[in-house]
Protein backbone atom coordinates (compact mmCIF):
# COMPACT_ATOMS: atom_id res chain seq x y z
CA UNK A 1 0.00 0.00 0.00
CA UNK A 2 0.93 3.07 -0.93
CA UNK A 3 -0.68 5.36 1.57
CA UNK A 4 -3.39 6.21 -1.04
CA UNK A 5 -6.98 7.26 0.06
CA UNK A 6 -8.90 4.57 1.03
CA UNK A 7 -10.78 3.13 -1.78
CA UNK A 8 -14.35 2.25 -1.87
CA UNK A 9 -16.39 -0.14 -3.66
CA UNK A 10 -18.74 1.23 -6.55
CA UNK A 11 -21.65 -0.40 -4.39
CA UNK A 12 -21.17 1.11 -1.16
CA UNK A 13 -24.26 2.54 -1.51
CA UNK A 14 -26.25 -0.83 -1.59
CA UNK A 15 -23.54 -1.93 1.79
CA UNK A 16 -25.02 1.03 3.45
CA UNK A 17 -28.53 0.40 2.78
CA UNK A 18 -27.85 -3.16 4.26
CA UNK A 19 -26.68 -1.78 7.31
CA UNK A 20 -22.92 -2.94 7.04
CA UNK A 21 -20.68 -2.28 9.01
CA UNK A 22 -17.30 -1.14 7.15
CA UNK A 23 -13.08 -1.64 7.96
CA UNK A 24 -10.70 -1.40 6.02
CA UNK A 25 -8.71 -4.62 4.24
CA UNK A 26 -5.85 -4.05 1.77
CA UNK A 27 -6.60 -0.19 0.71
CA UNK A 28 -10.24 -0.63 0.81
CA UNK A 29 -13.22 0.01 2.46
CA UNK A 30 -14.95 -3.58 2.77
CA UNK A 31 -18.16 -4.66 4.49
CA UNK A 32 -17.26 -6.45 7.33
CA UNK A 33 -20.42 -7.47 9.06
CA UNK A 34 -24.21 -6.98 8.20
CA UNK A 35 -26.88 -6.99 10.90
CA UNK A 36 -27.18 -10.85 11.22
CA UNK A 37 -23.52 -11.09 12.71
CA UNK A 38 -20.46 -12.96 11.45
CA UNK A 39 -22.26 -16.05 12.86
CA UNK A 40 -25.36 -16.62 10.96
CA UNK A 41 -23.69 -15.01 7.85
CA UNK A 42 -21.58 -17.93 8.18
CA UNK A 43 -23.49 -20.52 8.34
CA UNK A 44 -26.60 -19.06 5.92
CA UNK A 45 -23.17 -19.48 3.29
CA UNK A 46 -22.67 -23.15 3.96
CA UNK A 47 -26.88 -23.42 4.34
CA UNK A 48 -28.28 -21.40 1.44
CA UNK A 49 -26.30 -18.55 -0.22
CA UNK A 50 -23.99 -15.83 0.74
CA UNK A 51 -23.58 -12.98 -1.32
CA UNK A 52 -20.03 -11.39 -1.25
CA UNK A 53 -18.71 -7.90 -3.10
CA UNK A 54 -15.19 -8.78 -3.61
CA UNK A 55 -15.02 -5.68 -6.23
CA UNK A 56 -11.81 -5.06 -4.32
CA UNK A 57 -10.44 -7.76 -6.49
CA UNK A 58 -8.85 -7.07 -10.12
CA UNK A 59 -9.93 -8.47 -12.89
CA UNK A 60 -7.35 -9.07 -16.01
CA UNK A 61 -7.79 -9.47 -19.58
CA UNK A 62 -4.63 -10.93 -21.32
CA UNK A 63 -4.74 -11.58 -25.16
CA UNK A 64 -2.25 -12.30 -28.18
CA UNK A 65 -0.34 -14.48 -29.57
CA UNK A 66 2.27 -15.16 -26.77
CA UNK A 67 -0.72 -14.80 -24.01
CA UNK A 68 -0.05 -18.60 -23.23
CA UNK A 69 3.41 -17.84 -23.31
CA UNK A 70 3.68 -14.65 -20.99
CA UNK A 71 1.56 -16.63 -18.60
CA UNK A 72 3.91 -19.84 -18.90
CA UNK A 73 6.91 -17.17 -17.60
CA UNK A 74 5.25 -15.26 -15.36
CA UNK A 75 3.43 -18.35 -13.64
CA UNK A 76 4.42 -21.76 -12.70
CA UNK A 77 1.50 -23.06 -14.94
CA UNK A 78 1.37 -24.65 -18.32
CA UNK A 79 -1.04 -22.49 -20.21
CA UNK A 80 -1.10 -24.18 -23.69
CA UNK A 81 -2.34 -27.06 -21.74
CA UNK A 82 -5.56 -25.63 -20.34
CA UNK A 83 -8.58 -26.24 -21.92
CA UNK A 84 -10.94 -23.66 -23.14
CA UNK A 85 -13.04 -22.56 -19.97
CA UNK A 86 -10.51 -24.28 -17.67
CA UNK A 87 -9.73 -22.32 -14.47
CA UNK A 88 -5.66 -23.01 -12.26
CA UNK A 89 -4.88 -21.74 -9.02
CA UNK A 90 -1.40 -20.40 -9.64
CA UNK A 91 1.19 -17.79 -8.53
CA UNK A 92 3.24 -15.26 -9.67
CA UNK A 93 6.73 -16.11 -7.77
CA UNK A 94 10.19 -14.14 -7.26
CA UNK A 95 13.23 -15.63 -7.70
CA UNK A 96 13.49 -17.37 -4.65
CA UNK A 97 9.92 -18.97 -5.50
CA UNK A 98 8.65 -16.53 -2.93
CA UNK A 99 5.05 -15.85 -3.31
CA UNK A 100 4.22 -12.51 -4.38
CA UNK A 101 0.57 -13.64 -4.71
CA UNK A 102 -1.82 -16.16 -6.15
CA UNK A 103 -4.24 -15.85 -8.68
CA UNK A 104 -6.37 -18.22 -10.40
CA UNK A 105 -6.35 -18.14 -14.43
CA UNK A 106 -9.04 -18.81 -16.68
CA UNK A 107 -8.61 -19.74 -20.37
CA UNK A 108 -11.30 -17.60 -22.50
CA UNK A 109 -9.96 -18.97 -25.87
CA UNK A 110 -6.98 -19.78 -28.03
CA UNK A 111 -5.48 -16.27 -27.16
CA UNK A 112 -7.49 -15.16 -23.86
CA UNK A 113 -6.43 -15.49 -20.83
CA UNK A 114 -8.63 -13.98 -17.73
CA UNK A 115 -6.05 -13.54 -14.48
CA UNK A 116 -8.13 -13.11 -11.47
CA UNK A 117 -5.50 -11.13 -8.31
CA UNK A 118 -5.51 -10.17 -4.94
CA UNK A 119 -6.92 -6.52 -4.32
CA UNK A 120 -3.75 -5.80 -2.05
CA UNK A 121 -1.38 -7.29 -4.94
CA UNK A 122 -3.40 -6.03 -7.50
CA UNK A 123 -0.99 -2.96 -8.60
CA UNK A 124 2.21 -4.83 -8.05
CA UNK A 125 0.53 -7.46 -10.51
CA UNK A 126 -0.27 -5.03 -12.75
CA UNK A 127 3.05 -3.87 -12.76
CA UNK A 128 4.71 -7.17 -13.03
CA UNK A 129 2.66 -8.27 -15.72
CA UNK A 130 3.01 -5.53 -17.84
CA UNK A 131 6.60 -5.30 -17.66
CA UNK A 132 7.09 -9.16 -18.23
CA UNK A 133 4.49 -8.76 -21.52
CA UNK A 134 7.31 -6.40 -23.55
CA UNK A 135 9.12 -9.87 -24.16
CA UNK A 136 5.71 -11.45 -25.51
CA UNK A 137 3.18 -10.81 -28.28
CA UNK A 138 0.32 -10.37 -25.26
CA UNK A 139 -1.74 -7.49 -24.17
CA UNK A 140 -2.65 -7.14 -20.19
CA UNK A 141 -5.70 -4.94 -19.35
CA UNK A 142 -7.36 -4.39 -16.07
CA UNK A 143 -11.23 -4.37 -16.50
CA UNK A 144 -13.74 -2.18 -14.60
CA UNK A 145 -15.75 -4.81 -13.36
CA UNK A 146 -18.07 -5.11 -10.51
CA UNK A 147 -16.77 -8.45 -8.74
CA UNK A 148 -19.31 -10.70 -6.85
CA UNK A 149 -19.20 -14.27 -5.74
CA UNK A 150 -22.41 -16.02 -5.19
CA UNK A 151 -21.83 -19.23 -2.82
CA UNK A 152 -23.26 -22.16 -1.24
CA UNK A 153 -25.05 -24.92 -1.95
CA UNK A 154 -28.24 -23.46 -3.75
CA UNK A 155 -26.31 -20.91 -5.54
CA UNK A 156 -26.75 -21.88 -9.14
CA UNK A 157 -30.61 -22.37 -8.18
CA UNK A 158 -30.57 -19.02 -7.13
CA UNK A 159 -29.09 -17.36 -10.21
CA UNK A 160 -30.87 -19.49 -12.12
CA UNK A 161 -34.48 -17.69 -10.93
CA UNK A 162 -32.77 -14.36 -11.43
CA UNK A 163 -31.71 -15.41 -15.13
CA UNK A 164 -28.23 -16.38 -15.18
CA UNK A 165 -27.44 -19.90 -16.44
CA UNK A 166 -24.80 -21.27 -14.45
CA UNK A 167 -25.28 -24.93 -14.80
CA UNK A 168 -23.00 -25.55 -17.69
CA UNK A 169 -19.79 -25.25 -15.53
CA UNK A 170 -18.45 -26.93 -13.50
CA UNK A 171 -15.97 -26.44 -10.33
CA UNK A 172 -12.94 -24.42 -11.96
CA UNK A 173 -14.54 -23.27 -14.94
CA UNK A 174 -15.80 -20.18 -16.19
CA UNK A 175 -17.12 -18.38 -19.20
CA UNK A 176 -18.38 -14.95 -20.37
CA UNK A 177 -21.97 -15.68 -20.70
CA UNK A 178 -23.13 -12.02 -21.42
CA UNK A 179 -20.88 -9.18 -23.29
CA UNK A 180 -18.43 -8.14 -20.88
CA UNK A 181 -19.58 -10.93 -18.15
CA UNK A 182 -17.15 -12.99 -16.95
CA UNK A 183 -18.39 -15.93 -14.40
CA UNK A 184 -16.85 -18.77 -13.00
CA UNK A 185 -17.79 -22.02 -10.95
CA UNK A 186 -15.24 -21.49 -7.87
CA UNK A 187 -14.79 -19.20 -4.32
CA UNK A 188 -13.32 -19.17 -1.51
CA UNK A 189 -15.52 -20.86 0.83
CA UNK A 190 -15.51 -24.50 0.50
CA UNK A 191 -18.96 -24.67 -0.88
CA UNK A 192 -20.03 -24.89 -4.34
CA UNK A 193 -20.60 -21.15 -6.05
CA UNK A 194 -19.64 -18.87 -8.47
CA UNK A 195 -17.77 -15.76 -8.94
CA UNK A 196 -19.11 -13.15 -11.67
CA UNK A 197 -17.27 -10.43 -13.00
CA UNK A 198 -19.92 -7.42 -14.97
CA UNK A 199 -20.06 -3.96 -15.48
CA UNK A 200 -21.48 -1.79 -12.80
CA UNK A 201 -25.00 -1.15 -14.32
CA UNK A 202 -25.70 -5.23 -14.64
CA UNK A 203 -24.30 -6.00 -11.08
CA UNK A 204 -27.47 -3.27 -9.92
CA UNK A 205 -30.20 -5.39 -11.83
CA UNK A 206 -28.34 -8.77 -11.05
CA UNK A 207 -28.79 -7.70 -7.64
CA UNK A 208 -31.84 -6.22 -7.79
CA UNK A 209 -33.15 -10.18 -8.25
CA UNK A 210 -30.62 -11.98 -6.22
CA UNK A 211 -31.41 -9.90 -3.13
CA UNK A 212 -35.51 -10.40 -3.33
CA UNK A 213 -34.56 -13.93 -2.80
CA UNK A 214 -34.95 -14.70 0.55
CA UNK A 215 -31.95 -17.58 0.18
CA UNK A 216 -29.78 -15.04 -0.43
CA UNK A 217 -28.18 -12.68 1.68
CA UNK A 218 -25.04 -10.08 1.99
CA UNK A 219 -21.82 -11.61 3.57
CA UNK A 220 -19.03 -9.87 4.95
CA UNK A 221 -15.23 -10.10 4.97
CA UNK A 222 -15.13 -11.47 8.41
CA UNK A 223 -17.36 -14.53 7.68
CA UNK A 224 -15.37 -14.71 4.23
CA UNK A 225 -12.53 -15.35 6.59
CA UNK A 226 -13.88 -17.99 8.42
CA UNK A 227 -15.22 -19.88 5.75
CA UNK A 228 -12.11 -19.86 3.79
CA UNK A 229 -10.04 -20.89 7.41
CA UNK A 230 -12.36 -23.82 7.29
CA UNK A 231 -11.72 -24.67 4.08
CA UNK A 232 -8.19 -24.03 4.50
CA UNK A 233 -7.66 -22.13 2.00
CA UNK A 234 -4.73 -19.57 2.18
CA UNK A 235 -5.38 -15.81 2.90
CA UNK A 236 -2.33 -14.10 0.71
CA UNK A 237 -0.38 -11.89 3.28
CA UNK A 238 -1.11 -13.97 6.26
CA UNK A 239 -0.67 -17.91 4.68
CA UNK A 240 1.54 -17.62 1.84
CA UNK A 241 3.79 -14.26 1.65
CA UNK A 242 7.26 -13.52 -0.38
CA UNK A 243 8.37 -15.45 2.41
CA UNK A 244 6.96 -19.00 1.71
CA UNK A 245 6.91 -21.14 -1.22
CA UNK A 246 4.84 -23.32 -3.18
CA UNK A 247 6.74 -26.36 -1.53
CA UNK A 248 6.66 -24.79 2.07
CA UNK A 249 2.94 -23.75 1.56
CA UNK A 250 1.47 -27.33 0.50
CA UNK A 251 0.50 -26.19 -2.61
CA UNK A 252 2.55 -28.07 -5.03
CA UNK A 253 -0.71 -29.22 -6.50
CA UNK A 254 -1.34 -26.12 -8.35
CA UNK A 255 2.01 -26.56 -10.13
CA UNK A 256 1.68 -29.39 -13.10
CA UNK A 257 3.96 -32.43 -12.85
CA UNK A 258 5.64 -31.54 -16.46
CA UNK A 259 6.53 -27.86 -15.94
CA UNK A 260 8.14 -28.90 -12.26
CA UNK A 261 11.18 -30.57 -14.18
CA UNK A 262 11.20 -28.00 -17.30
CA UNK A 263 9.65 -25.36 -16.85
CA UNK A 264 10.59 -21.28 -17.24
CA UNK A 265 8.69 -19.75 -15.45
CA UNK A 266 10.29 -16.97 -12.78
CA UNK A 267 11.48 -18.79 -9.47
CA UNK A 268 11.59 -22.52 -11.18
CA UNK A 269 15.35 -22.69 -10.33
CA UNK A 270 15.00 -22.01 -6.95
CA UNK A 271 11.52 -23.96 -6.66
CA UNK A 272 13.69 -27.13 -7.92
CA UNK A 273 16.19 -26.78 -5.81
CA UNK A 274 13.46 -26.48 -2.73
CA UNK A 275 11.67 -29.55 -3.88
CA UNK A 276 15.11 -31.37 -4.52
CA UNK A 277 16.22 -30.56 -0.44
CA UNK A 278 12.24 -30.82 1.19
CA UNK A 279 11.03 -27.70 2.43
CA UNK A 280 12.19 -26.88 6.05
CA UNK A 281 8.61 -26.52 7.01
CA UNK A 282 5.22 -27.13 5.48
CA UNK A 283 1.93 -25.58 5.68
CA UNK A 284 -0.60 -27.31 8.07
CA UNK A 285 -3.92 -26.74 9.99
CA UNK A 286 -3.82 -26.61 13.66
CA UNK A 287 -7.10 -27.63 16.11
CA UNK A 288 -6.58 -25.86 19.23
CA UNK A 289 -8.39 -27.98 22.25
CA UNK A 290 -11.36 -26.35 23.84
CA UNK A 291 -12.62 -22.63 22.70
CA UNK A 292 -10.01 -20.53 22.98
CA UNK A 293 -9.10 -19.34 19.42
CA UNK A 294 -5.23 -18.88 18.57
CA UNK A 295 -4.46 -15.77 16.43
CA UNK A 296 -2.52 -15.45 13.48
CA UNK A 297 1.22 -14.42 15.02
CA UNK A 298 1.15 -16.55 17.89
CA UNK A 299 4.58 -18.45 18.47
CA UNK A 300 3.96 -22.70 18.63
CA UNK A 301 5.95 -24.96 20.51
CA UNK A 302 7.12 -29.08 20.47
CA UNK A 303 6.11 -30.59 23.72
CA UNK A 304 10.11 -29.95 25.04
CA UNK A 305 9.27 -26.45 24.66
CA UNK A 306 11.18 -25.63 21.31
CA UNK A 307 10.19 -23.20 18.76
CA UNK A 308 7.97 -25.73 16.59
CA UNK A 309 6.92 -22.66 14.18
CA UNK A 310 4.30 -19.62 13.83
CA UNK A 311 0.26 -19.16 13.20
CA UNK A 312 -0.35 -17.45 10.13
CA UNK A 313 -4.36 -17.69 10.31
CA UNK A 314 -6.57 -18.15 13.55
CA UNK A 315 -10.19 -17.89 14.50
CA UNK A 316 -13.40 -19.38 15.62
CA UNK A 317 -15.22 -21.86 13.08
CA UNK A 318 -18.53 -21.69 13.12
CA UNK A 319 -19.34 -24.73 10.91
CA UNK A 320 -16.77 -26.54 12.86
CA UNK A 321 -18.31 -25.59 16.27
CA UNK A 322 -14.37 -25.17 17.65
CA UNK A 323 -11.66 -22.79 16.82
CA UNK A 324 -8.77 -23.36 13.84
CA UNK A 325 -5.89 -22.60 12.34
CA UNK A 326 -3.09 -22.84 10.06
CA UNK A 327 0.23 -22.12 10.00
CA UNK A 328 3.95 -23.54 9.27
CA UNK A 329 6.13 -25.98 11.16
CA UNK A 330 8.70 -27.74 11.04
CA UNK A 331 8.76 -30.28 8.59
CA UNK A 332 8.82 -33.11 10.75
CA UNK A 333 6.25 -31.96 12.65
CA UNK A 334 3.95 -31.85 9.66
CA UNK A 335 2.16 -34.47 10.41
CA UNK A 336 -1.52 -34.71 11.44
CA UNK A 337 -1.70 -36.11 14.70
CA UNK A 338 1.05 -33.99 16.42
CA UNK A 339 0.93 -32.17 19.56
CA UNK A 340 2.00 -28.61 19.45
CA UNK A 341 1.34 -25.73 21.88
CA UNK A 342 0.78 -21.78 21.07
CA UNK A 343 1.51 -19.17 23.07
CA UNK A 344 -1.51 -16.97 23.90
CA UNK A 345 -0.82 -14.35 25.63
CA UNK A 346 1.76 -16.28 28.02
CA UNK A 347 -0.22 -19.07 28.58
CA UNK A 348 0.34 -22.24 26.29
CA UNK A 349 -2.72 -23.58 24.49
CA UNK A 350 -2.58 -27.61 22.95
CA UNK A 351 -2.71 -27.39 19.84
CA UNK A 352 -3.06 -30.52 17.04
CA UNK A 353 -2.27 -30.64 13.68
CA UNK A 354 -4.95 -31.07 11.98
CA UNK A 355 -5.79 -32.16 7.97
CA UNK A 356 -7.32 -29.36 6.20
CA UNK A 357 -9.80 -28.79 5.13
CA UNK A 358 -11.74 -28.39 8.68
CA UNK A 359 -15.26 -28.37 6.65
CA UNK A 360 -15.51 -30.76 3.67
CA UNK A 361 -15.51 -29.06 0.46
CA UNK A 362 -18.37 -29.02 -1.56
CA UNK A 363 -17.68 -28.41 -5.26
CA UNK A 364 -19.33 -29.23 -8.18
CA UNK A 365 -17.14 -31.65 -9.98
CA UNK A 366 -19.26 -32.71 -12.48
CA UNK B 1 -29.23 0.07 46.02
CA UNK B 2 -26.76 -0.31 43.30
CA UNK B 3 -25.79 2.51 41.39
CA UNK B 4 -24.69 2.53 37.59
CA UNK B 5 -21.41 3.96 36.39
CA UNK B 6 -19.49 3.85 32.61
CA UNK B 7 -16.19 4.47 31.22
CA UNK B 8 -15.20 6.10 27.89
CA UNK B 9 -13.85 2.11 27.33
CA UNK B 10 -17.53 0.95 26.93
CA UNK B 11 -17.66 -0.57 30.17
CA UNK B 12 -20.44 -0.77 32.52
CA UNK B 13 -19.84 -1.00 36.71
CA UNK B 14 -23.20 -1.81 39.18
CA UNK B 15 -21.52 -0.56 42.35
CA UNK B 16 -23.20 -2.11 45.45
CA UNK B 17 -21.33 -1.20 48.18
CA UNK B 18 -17.31 -1.33 47.84
CA UNK B 19 -18.32 -4.14 45.15
CA UNK B 20 -18.58 -3.66 41.38
CA UNK B 21 -19.79 -6.24 38.78
CA UNK B 22 -18.20 -5.25 35.51
CA UNK B 23 -19.96 -5.40 31.97
CA UNK B 24 -19.30 -4.51 28.22
CA UNK B 25 -21.87 -2.23 27.25
CA UNK B 26 -24.41 -2.92 24.48
CA UNK B 27 -22.41 -0.53 22.71
CA UNK B 28 -19.40 -2.33 22.49
CA UNK B 29 -20.78 -5.66 22.20
CA UNK B 30 -22.62 -4.72 18.76
CA UNK B 31 -18.53 -3.52 17.32
CA UNK B 32 -17.15 -6.31 18.70
CA UNK B 33 -19.69 -9.16 16.81
CA UNK B 34 -20.07 -12.66 17.41
CA UNK B 35 -18.29 -13.20 20.74
CA UNK B 36 -16.85 -16.93 20.91
CA UNK B 37 -14.35 -17.00 24.18
CA UNK B 38 -14.20 -15.40 27.21
CA UNK B 39 -10.72 -15.22 28.72
CA UNK B 40 -11.34 -14.40 32.49
CA UNK B 41 -8.69 -13.90 35.03
CA UNK B 42 -8.47 -15.18 38.35
CA UNK B 43 -10.40 -14.81 41.62
CA UNK B 44 -8.09 -12.95 43.70
CA UNK B 45 -5.98 -11.18 40.88
CA UNK B 46 -4.93 -7.48 42.00
CA UNK B 47 -6.18 -4.88 39.34
CA UNK B 48 -4.92 -1.72 38.86
CA UNK B 49 -6.98 0.67 36.91
CA UNK B 50 -6.26 0.29 33.03
CA UNK B 51 -4.38 -3.15 33.53
CA UNK B 52 -6.24 -5.92 31.26
CA UNK B 53 -8.86 -7.90 33.34
CA UNK B 54 -10.51 -9.82 30.68
CA UNK B 55 -9.94 -10.44 26.84
CA UNK B 56 -13.04 -11.06 24.65
CA UNK B 57 -12.56 -13.15 21.20
CA UNK B 58 -14.90 -12.40 18.51
CA UNK B 59 -14.85 -14.46 15.27
CA UNK B 60 -12.31 -12.73 13.73
CA UNK B 61 -10.13 -10.98 16.62
CA UNK B 62 -9.17 -10.12 20.38
CA UNK B 63 -10.06 -7.19 22.46
CA UNK B 64 -9.03 -6.19 25.26
CA UNK B 65 -11.14 -5.07 28.71
CA UNK B 66 -9.63 -2.86 31.01
CA UNK B 67 -9.88 -2.68 34.81
CA UNK B 68 -11.84 0.42 35.39
CA UNK B 69 -10.46 1.43 38.72
CA UNK B 70 -8.23 -0.09 41.11
CA UNK B 71 -9.13 -3.34 42.94
CA UNK B 72 -9.13 -7.19 43.31
CA UNK B 73 -11.23 -9.60 41.58
CA UNK B 74 -14.23 -11.90 43.90
CA UNK B 75 -15.62 -13.23 40.79
CA UNK B 76 -16.01 -14.30 37.73
CA UNK B 77 -19.05 -15.12 35.37
CA UNK B 78 -18.11 -18.68 34.82
CA UNK B 79 -21.50 -19.40 33.00
CA UNK B 80 -19.35 -17.09 30.10
CA UNK B 81 -17.29 -20.27 29.63
CA UNK B 82 -19.81 -22.01 28.43
CA UNK B 83 -21.80 -19.72 26.68
CA UNK B 84 -19.82 -16.61 25.46
CA UNK B 85 -22.73 -15.67 23.48
CA UNK B 86 -24.37 -14.63 26.77
CA UNK B 87 -22.42 -11.22 26.12
CA UNK B 88 -23.87 -10.54 22.50
CA UNK B 89 -27.33 -11.49 23.88
CA UNK B 90 -27.36 -9.80 27.72
CA UNK B 91 -24.55 -7.49 27.45
CA UNK B 92 -25.84 -5.40 30.82
CA UNK B 93 -27.22 -8.50 33.02
CA UNK B 94 -26.45 -12.30 32.41
CA UNK B 95 -23.61 -11.36 30.37
CA UNK B 96 -21.67 -9.65 33.45
CA UNK B 97 -17.89 -10.43 32.87
CA UNK B 98 -16.47 -10.18 36.65
CA UNK B 99 -17.13 -8.35 40.28
CA UNK B 100 -14.32 -6.55 41.87
CA UNK B 101 -14.13 -5.52 45.52
CA UNK B 102 -12.64 -1.24 44.77
CA UNK B 103 -9.56 -0.07 46.30
CA UNK B 104 -10.80 3.53 46.49
CA UNK B 105 -14.45 4.26 46.00
CA UNK B 106 -13.44 8.04 45.74
CA UNK B 107 -12.08 6.59 42.44
CA UNK B 108 -16.34 6.34 40.77
CA UNK B 109 -16.10 10.10 40.56
CA UNK B 110 -13.97 9.68 37.82
CA UNK B 111 -16.34 7.88 35.48
CA UNK B 112 -19.30 8.47 33.55
CA UNK B 113 -23.23 8.50 34.25
CA UNK B 114 -25.50 7.18 31.62
CA UNK B 115 -26.19 10.60 30.51
CA UNK B 116 -22.95 11.05 29.84
CA UNK B 117 -22.03 7.66 28.17
CA UNK B 118 -24.43 8.23 25.71
CA UNK B 119 -23.37 11.59 24.95
CA UNK B 120 -19.75 9.65 24.61
CA UNK B 121 -20.84 7.11 22.13
CA UNK B 122 -23.15 9.87 20.42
Amino acid sequence: MTGDATKTLPLEDLHQAAGAKFGAFAGWSMPLTYPAGVMKEHQHTREHVGLFDISHMKLFAVSGAGAAALLNRACPIDAEALEVSQSKLTFFLNDEAGILDDLIVTRLGADRFMVVANAGNAIADEAHLKALARDFDARVEPLDRVFLAIQGPEAEAVLAKAGVDGSSLTFMHGFEPRPNWFMSRSGYTGEDGFEIGLPEADARALLGQLLADERAMWIGLAARDSLRLEAGLCLHGNDISPDTDPASGALMWAVPKEIRSSGTFIGADALRAIVEKGAARKRVGLKPEGRQPVRGGAALFDADGNPAGTVTSGGFGPSAGHPVAMGYVSTPLAKAGTKLFADVRGTRVPVEVSALPFTPHRYRKG
Amino acid sequence: MAKTYFTEDHEWLSVDGNVATVGITDYAQEQLGDLVFVDLPEVGRKLAKGDTAVVVESVKAASDVYAPLDGEITEVNGALSGDPALVNSAAATDGWLWKMKLADEGQLAGLLDEAGYKAHIG
